[in-house]
């Protein structure tokens, strides 16, 4: 069997005893999860929890301090190169250079990503999906934050990722604009989705499953999204929750 | 169907886009420019010599070029700090080495753009013959060539750390002394009073050539782990 074939055949995402760790204090501690292709994991938590250091992992971004972490059959951080191409992300920056143009920028993106006819058609397509086709010549940096967010979410679908890490995708829009770009980011077949929100309903009535993550960065619950309820949301976000990331331990245990 | 780029094909998309950027900009070429013009014009007053030649010339001409060039190696990575440049390489369906040989592709036509104003600044301001100048052109090409490798690999180290301003100098400067030593030693026998002296001038060219060579293959072969977290 092929390393392809094998690939296509394996979850999108199989994470076990996952630890970061920033200097002194773990970010996340003992995370084990997995996500079948085609479905979408939510991923709430607390500020502070580990959120958007787990979406940078999945990225190939930042190096796992301990643990094992399959994306789409590739083994991070020693197989992150075999990821380059098939991700899509969406962190808190927008990675646009505010120099260049709106379009100047996906432009640029869509060389990098190879496609066809430089990408001109699907820049077009995108631009107009997020009302922004009126501002194509306008430079980053003139933009409000809305529309550089609107932008971004044009960045990190461009190339159809097979799956897309988003982290709080619609901060920054008005109810308006986020409807604009829920299509763009919605589901559909052959896309895995990984999105951090804080809004807990969005988390619900969007996903698949739900990963919600304690404040030290631990596991706080991890299942259907249908079943994570009130009382599992109180639960990782109530102040009787373990505390702030700790001083680092001995853990992982070696 | 995406095809992505080879890796000297995505390094001309990156190489484009920071042209692009500087053209709009302009934050390191009229810089430099000006940094070499005003230290040329203190050497001036501070020697007190309307004529320079041989070895002398060849220090004041280089250690202009290499300060100036110091102020593009530490602006060279920031667009992609601040503006998450290198995530959007990692990203992408690219080899990271891509983006040193823009970088250092980059600061060649950066320190050409200055050279090409600086030099006859410098031949204004101390030079009676002007022969020794055509024949510098392929040192001054090895030269920038040296400055721009180097510095686009030490500039990938030192910018993620908080004193990258001191870092890169600090770093560079040792890395760069073969690199200058060659470049005087080929530059004075070129600027000699009475005309340009070529003993010695093939070996130094080799000199530098090689190296180009050692650091650019070091980079090649380093470049993509630095861009790692």
């Amino acid at each position: 069997m092929s390393a392809a074939e094998t690939a296509v055949d394996e979850p999108a995402l199989a994470v076990e005893g996952l630890y970061r760790a920033y200097g002194e204090s773990w970010a996340l501690r003992e995370l084990g999860f997995g996500l079948d292709r085609g479905r979408t994991l939510s991923v709430v938590g607390a500020n502070g929890a580990g959120k958007s250091t787990l979406l940078r992992i999945l990225a190939g971004l930042l190096r796992p301090s301990e643990g094992a972490v399959r994306v789409l059959g590739s083994s991070l951080p020693h197989e992150t190169w075999r990821l380059r191409g098939r991700v899509g992300y969406l962190g808190h920056e927008a990675l646009l250079y505010r120099e260049l143009s709106a379009a100047e920028n996906l432009r640029f993106h869509a060389r990098l990503f190879g496609l066809p006819g430089q990408g001109a058609g699907r820049i077009a397509e995108l631009l107009a999906a997020v009302g922004l086709e009126h501002r194509a010549d306008s430079r980053v940096g003139e933009m409000s934050a809305g529309m550089v967010q609107r932008l971004a979410i044009c960045r990190a679908v461009l190339h159809e990722p097979e799956l897309l890490l988003l982290d709080e995708p619609v901060a920054h829009l008005d109810p308006d604009a986020a409807a604009t770009v829920a299509p763009l980011i919605g589901a559909r077949e052959g896309r895995t989705r990984v999105i951090v929100t804080h809004d807990l309903a969005s988390a619900r009535a969007g996903a698949d499953r739900v990963l919600a993550l304690g404040r030290d960065g631990r596991l706080a619950y991890e299942g259907p999204a249908s079943a994570f309820d009130e009382r599992a949301a109180d639960a990782v976000f109530s102040e009787r929750a373990r505390p702030a990331a700790a001083a680092l331990d001995p853990e992982p245990s070696s | 169907m995406s095809r992505p780029p080879g890796i000297f094909a995505a390094a001309r998309i990156v190489l484009l886009k920071d042209l692009r950027v500087e053209l709009r900009t302009l934050e390191s070429v009229p810089a430099m420019v000006l940094f070499a013009t005003t230290i040329y014009v203190i050497f001036r007053f501070g020697l007190d010599r309307t004529t320079l030649d041989g070895g002398l010339a060849a220090g004041v001409l280089l250690v202009t070029v290499l300060f100036a060039a110091l102020l593009a190696i530490n602006r060279l990575f920031v667009a992609e700090r601040e503006q998450g440049g290198f995530e959007a390489i990692r990203l992408a369906p690219i080899d990271g080495t891509a983006l040193f040989l823009a970088k250092a592709a980059a600061l060649i036509t950066y320190l050409t753009a200055l050279e090409i104003v600086a030099i006859p600044i410098f031949g204004l301001f101390f030079l009676d013959d002007w022969g020794g100048i055509p024949p510098l052109i392929p040192v001054l090409i090895l030269l920038n060539a040296g400055f721009a490798i180097t510095g686009a690999l030490i500039s990938v180290i030192a910018t993620n750390s908080r004193a990258r301003d001191l870092l890169a100098p600090l770093i560079l400067l040792p890395l760069l002394v073969p690199l200058m030593i060659a470049a005087a030693g080929a530059a004075q026998g070129l600027l000699a009073a009475g005309g340009p002296d070529y003993a010695d001038f093939t070996q130094w060219l080799v000199v530098l050539g090689l190296y180009d060579l050692v650091f650019l293959l070091i980079g090649y072969a380093v470049f993509d782990f630095l861009l790692e977290d």
